[in-house]
């Protein structure tokens, strides 16, 4: 795995701008982020704010302005479009709001794709992908089409797909932002069980509930990281202040 | 929560506050854990001086228990108690207080009282999260959970709403 760099996402400086002139809009501002192997971070902020345009260099779907990036090892920010379809390719599993499927491809060629465009033989796409709808727990939807499945079980696929040429990192841009809170849980639930197996993950997201389940929040505004909460190793055993036994004996109204 | 909650208990049946304890940690889940036994038997021996509970018989198997049963007055109490509608709340007048005591006083900056108390929000979402998934699916417990997560998320948008306005401020001055 190009020697198991510790860091996989490495940032410093980042810049992306869009228009021109009076139009000018500065997405991203001068950002550095260190993603480690293994790691979850939750990028937040209001819309506009720059998170899924950050999202979208490291993925190497568009390119900074100005910067210095290295995914996986690799300085992608002077990247040919050929190389960063490549790094996109092997490195990177994405995640939309949107599912983003094919249509006209039932859930296991959705899931074969990516491993056939990485030069796979049908019979090895086919075998992983039978494995990934497994642990999507969706197994038993494989020859559905997106069109005959819920919005959850759609984004499990995508999820499935992201996993097929077995990424360094999934990137994953408001990943429950379709979805009603009962298949949010389930994509949430999916997501926290890959991160516990060792999966890198950066989601975008304005849901608090998704973003608390990384263990590194960054908080963004106007194109740059203004807050950052490490979820991970704070203090533990809160959960009896929400049953304050103290206030309940204490409280004025109790019969006396 | 009120005391009325173990007299709600013993409307079911009488019981000891062993068993009480017990059915408060199966409803609650983890958020029962800073309740201990002995805060049980605190409460009883203060609803029984109170004329809410009395001593009953105790079953002869278990004669070293003291089992309690509602009493008239207690039975009364539980009503009037689930015909109430207040709604318990969180003290936010206080929280909204300090920021402006903080900048008033210069003492100290909102933004930063705003970002810690979001840190601590934060953490506190992730484990009554965990919490959630870690419970069976529609249990008593997790329906709970459930609630306290809805909670917290209503109380960071607060604070987002907090962060704007002082932040337009700050930057008037």
């Amino acid at each position: 795995m190009n020697g198991s760099p510790t860091v996989l996402v490495h940032a410093r400086g980042l810049r992306k701008e869009y228009g021109s002139g009076e139009g000018l809009v500065r997405a991203l501002d001068g950002v550095d982020l260190d993603v480690s192997r293994g790691e979850a971070v939750a990028v937040m902020g209001p819309s506009g704010c720059g998170k899924s345009t950050l999202l979208h260099l490291i993925g190497g779907l568009d390119r900074p302005d100005a910067g210095e990036l290295t995914v996986a090892g690799q300085r992608v920010d002077e990247f040919s479009e050929r190389a960063l379809a490549c790094l996109r390719r092997d490195e990177i599993g994405f995640v939309f709001q949107a599912f983003h499927l094919m249509d006209e491809l039932t859930a296991q060629e959705n899931v074969e794709l990516p491993a056939l465009l990485a030069g796979c033989s049908p019979g090895e796409a086919r075998s992983r992908a039978t494995v990934l709808l497994e642990e999507v727990d969706l197994a038993d939807r494989a020859r559905h089409l997106p069109s005959m499945l819920s919005g959850g079980q759609r984004q499990r696929v995508a999820i499935a797909r992201a996993l097929a040429n077995d990424p360094e990192i999934v990137l994953a841009d408001e990943p429950t932002g379709n979805l009603d809170s009962a298949a949010a849980f389930d994509v949430l639930r999916l997501l926290e069980g890959l991160h516990a197996k060792g999966l890198t993950l950066v989601i975008v997201t304005h849901d608090e509930r998704i973003a608390t389940t990384a263990d590194r929040l960054i908080s963004m505004r106007d194109g740059a990281f203004v807050d950052e909460t490490q979820l991970t190793g704070g203090s533990r055993g809160q959960l009896g202040t929400f049953a304050d036994w103290e206030r309940l004996t204490l409280d004025r109204r109790r019969p006396s | 929560m009120q005391q009325e909650v173990v007299l709600a208990m013993l409307a079911k049946e009488p019981s000891h506050g062993y068993e009480l304890r017990a059915r408060l940690g199966r409803a609650l889940g983890p958020v029962a854990e800073g309740i201990s036994e002995g805060q049980m038997y605190v409460t009883l021996t203060r609803l029984e001086k109170g004329g809410f509970v009395a001593r009953c018989d105790a079953p002869a198997e278990r004669s070293d228990r003291k089992v309690y049963c509602l009493t008239p007055t207690g039975q009364e109490r539980v009503t009037e108690w689930m015909s109430d509608v207040t709604w318990p709340r969180p003290d936010l007048a206080e929280f909204h207080m300090k920021l402006i005591a903080a900048a008033q006083s210069a003492l100290a900056d909102p933004i930063s009282i705003i970002d810690a108390q979001r840190r601590d929000l934060l953490r506190r979402l992730r484990e009554v999260g965990r919490a959630v998934m870690e419970e069976q699916k529609d249990s008593d417990a997790a329906l709970l959970l459930e609630g306290v997560v809805l909670r917290l998320q209503a109380d960071l948008r607060w604070l987002q709403a907090c962060e704007s306005v002082w932040t337009k401020r700050r930057t008037r001055k």
